[in-house]
This record gives C-alpha cells, sequence and structure tokens, in this order.
C-alpha cells in the first residue's frame, strides 16, 4: 500500500538524517528514485520549490513528494514519517541532555557522521549534475552549454557575495525564461 | 493555564513556521527572540542546547528544535503544540503549491523557467557541500569516511542507512582508541 510505504520510507530518512536540510537529500534521491516516485529532475525542481517556500526545508521536501506521488494523504503520511523520528528521539533525549551531550559514543558517532555526510552530499552532487547538464552535453547543445557555465559562474559569485539563494532562484529562472524561450 | 501555555506554544511555532525561509538555522534567532526574550519560557542556556541538541539526534533541525522547545516549557502537550505549529503552515502551503507545479509545469515558459532553476539548485547544493566540509573534523578518519561514502554511494549504489550506521560505528571506535592512547 503506496500510503504505508511513503511513511515508511520517510520515518527512514528522518531517522537517518544528521545536519538536517540539505543532508536528508542523499537520501531522498536514493530512495525516492528507487521506489520510481519521482524523477531526478522533480527532485530537482522540488528542492528548489522548498527553498523559496517558508517552513523546514525538510518538510517542505517530504510534502512535495507525498502530495506527487500520492496526494493530500500521500502527502500527510511522508510529513508525518519524516517528523516522527525526530519527535520520539527529542522526547527521549530531552530528560537526560546534559549526559547525552557528553557521552563519548555521541561525540565518536558525530565524528564519523559529519564525515559521511559531506561524501554523501559529495554523491548528491555529482548525480544532480549529470541530470541537470547531461542532456544538454549530451545532444551538444552548445546554446546550452555557454548558458549554464556563464550562469553557474555568476551563481558562484552570487553565493560568495551572500546573496540570498531565493534571489539566486529567482534570477537563474528569469533567465531561463529569456535564454530558452528565444 | 497550562492548556494556554499550550496554545500559545501552537500559535508561536505556527508563526516561526510560517515567517522562515530556509528552516533549521534560520529559526534558531526567532526561537530566541519569541521563546526567550518575548515570553520567556526558557533561558538562553536552554536555548544554545537546543542547537546542539538539534545537531546530534537525526532528523530536521527545525522539528528536533520544536519538540526540544514544547517539551521544556510544557511537557508532552507542549512538544505536540509545537511540532504540529512549525509543521502545518509549510504543509498547507506547499499542497497548494503543488498543485499549482502540476497546473503549469504543462506550459512552456514554467519548463523554461525550471530549466534556470535546475542550474541554481545545483549550485545550492555545492555551496550546502562547501559549508558541510567547513564543519567536519579536520582529520585522516574524517576525511577517509567522506571519500569511502562517496565512491560505495555514486559507484558502487550502496545502502546509505549502512554508510550512516557504518560511519558512526567507525567514529566510535576511533574515538576509544584515541582515548585508550591518551590514557
Amino acid at each position: 500500500m503506496i500510503y504505508l510505504k511513503l511513511f515508511w520510507v520517510f520515518f527512514k530518512i528522518g531517522a537517518f538524517t544528521f545536519g538536517g536540510g540539505y543532508a536528508m537529500l542523499p537520501l531522498v534521491q536514493q530512495e525516492v528514485l528507487q521506489n520510481g516516485w519521482l524523477s531526478n529532475e522533480e527532485i530537482v525542481d522540488f528542492i528548489a520549490i522548498s527553498e523559496s517556500t517558508p517552513g523546514p526545508f525538510a518538510v517542505n521536501m517530504s510534502t512535495l513528494a507525498g502530495m506527487q506521488t500520492a496526494g493530500i494523504f500521500g502527502a500527510f503520511c511522508a510529513t508525518f514519517g519524516v517528523v516522527l523520528p525526530s519527535f520520539i528521539i527529542i522526547l527521549l533525549v530531552a530528560r537526560i541532555y546534559d549526559r547525552f551531550q557528553s557521552s563519548k559514543v555521541i561525540k565518536g558517532a558525530m565524528l564519523g557522521l559529519k564525515g559521511a555526510v559531506v561524501g554523501l552530499i559529495g554523491a548528491a552532487v555529482i548525480s544532480t549534475a549529470i541530470s541537470v547538464f547531461g542532456s544538454a552535453v549530451k545532444s551538444i547543445n552548445t546554446k546550452e552549454m555557454v548558458t549554464a557555465t556563464i550562469l553557474l559562474a555568476a551563481l558562484g559569485l552570487g553565493i560568495r557575495k551572500k546573496i540570498h539563494p531565493i534571489i539566486l532562484i529567482i534570477v537563474s529562472a528569469i533567465v531561463g525564461m529569456v535564454v530558452q524561450g528565444i | 493555564m497550562k492548556s494556554n501555555t499550550t496554545l500559545r506554544l501552537f500559535l508561536t511555532f505556527f508563526k516561526i513556521g510560517a515567517f522562515t525561509f530556509g528552516g533549521g538555522y534560520a529559526m534558531i534567532p526567532l526561537i530566541q527572540r519569541e521563546v526567550v526574550e518575548n515570553k520567556k519560557w526558557l533561558s538562553d542556556k536552554d536555548v544554545s542546547d537546543v542547537v546542539a541538541i538539534a545537531e546530534t539526534t537525526p532528523g530536521p533541525i527545525a522539528i528536533n528544535a520544536a519538540t526540544f522547545v514544547g517539551y521544556k516549557t510544557n511537557g508532552i502537550m507542549g512538544a505536540i503544540a509545537s511540532t504540529l505549529g512549525v509543521v502545518l503552515p509549510s504543509f498547507l502551503i506547499i499542497s497548494l503549491v503543488a498543485l499549482a507545479f502540476k497546473k503549469y509545469m504543462k506550459y512552456e515558459i514554467v519548463a523554461n523557467a525550471f530549466w534556470g532553476v535546475r542550474i541554481a539548485v545545483v549550485a545550492l547544493m555545492v555551496k550546502a557541500l562547501i559549508s558541510m566540509f567547513k564543519q567536519c573534523p579536520k582529520n585522516a578518519v574524517s576525511y577517509s569516511v567522506a571519500a569511502i561514502a562517496l565512491i560505495l554511494v555514486a559507484v558502487f549504489h550502496t545502502n546509505i542507512l549502512f554508510i550512516i550506521l557504518g560511519a558512526a560505528i567507525v567514529g566510535i571506535i576511533y574515538n576509544q582508541v584515541k582515548a585508550g592512547r591518551n590514557r
């Protein structure tokens, strides 16, 4: 049953994401693609939408994925799933958090996990870049390749200047409309 | 009075959920202002504990923070009210946005816009990668774990859950060995 499955997959994503936000993306890509719920392009579109709407990134992403896969009740199941592990774990930890924070086991685990998150996001960047730029490179579409390169350079500069992500997304949307529309 | 606090927690976190973009860390200053300065439910130390706890437990930072603040302020009912409050605005807004996305993606101009937007997403993911890299401990163990995780996922498509568990175990063992050596 799709609803139960959505709940379970997003429960796993909630339980195994450390660092929140973009750290959930490698798991979302792997689990959601494996189930054939969304295409790679849809996931990328949803990242942009999650970034430019208010509220926690992870909640936005789960609601979108659930909605697209199985309508409003699907959205409910995915969101409930991603929230529940946090909720339970925090209730357990809240009483003993001083001991929890100074625990050697937790400190050790975090050391390993911080490294893993870097590698996992690195892999997500590679697979996303392939899906975004793949078709332009394969079909040797010069216009797309040149535009994409210039836009990427401009975005890199924008990020260095600490311009807000939403502005970068809006500017890129306008560039897309103009360049692809001609 | 108790039920009053529960309702006020819900409304406070509903407001926080409705007005922060990017979630997580963007939310902490708002929580600080509402929960410590305005409502005086918690102290400054509690809020810095919120950040530390949210980082070392799995799940979205925003949910961890809301649940923790709610529980500290008003027990289990407070936790439920705050978490529900921070999730609900997203859920409502996104449900509407998802409907619009399905409807308007058919138009060429919208599809063209998303062509540009996807490039922005790649750039933002690289930005996230750089900031995670900066937070990563600067030693051979975490760099090796990063490299192995990357290869396992990108090349061998290994299940990420195993990688997370494996990385945690490697970190714990490393810490124990290091502690043993220092003794």
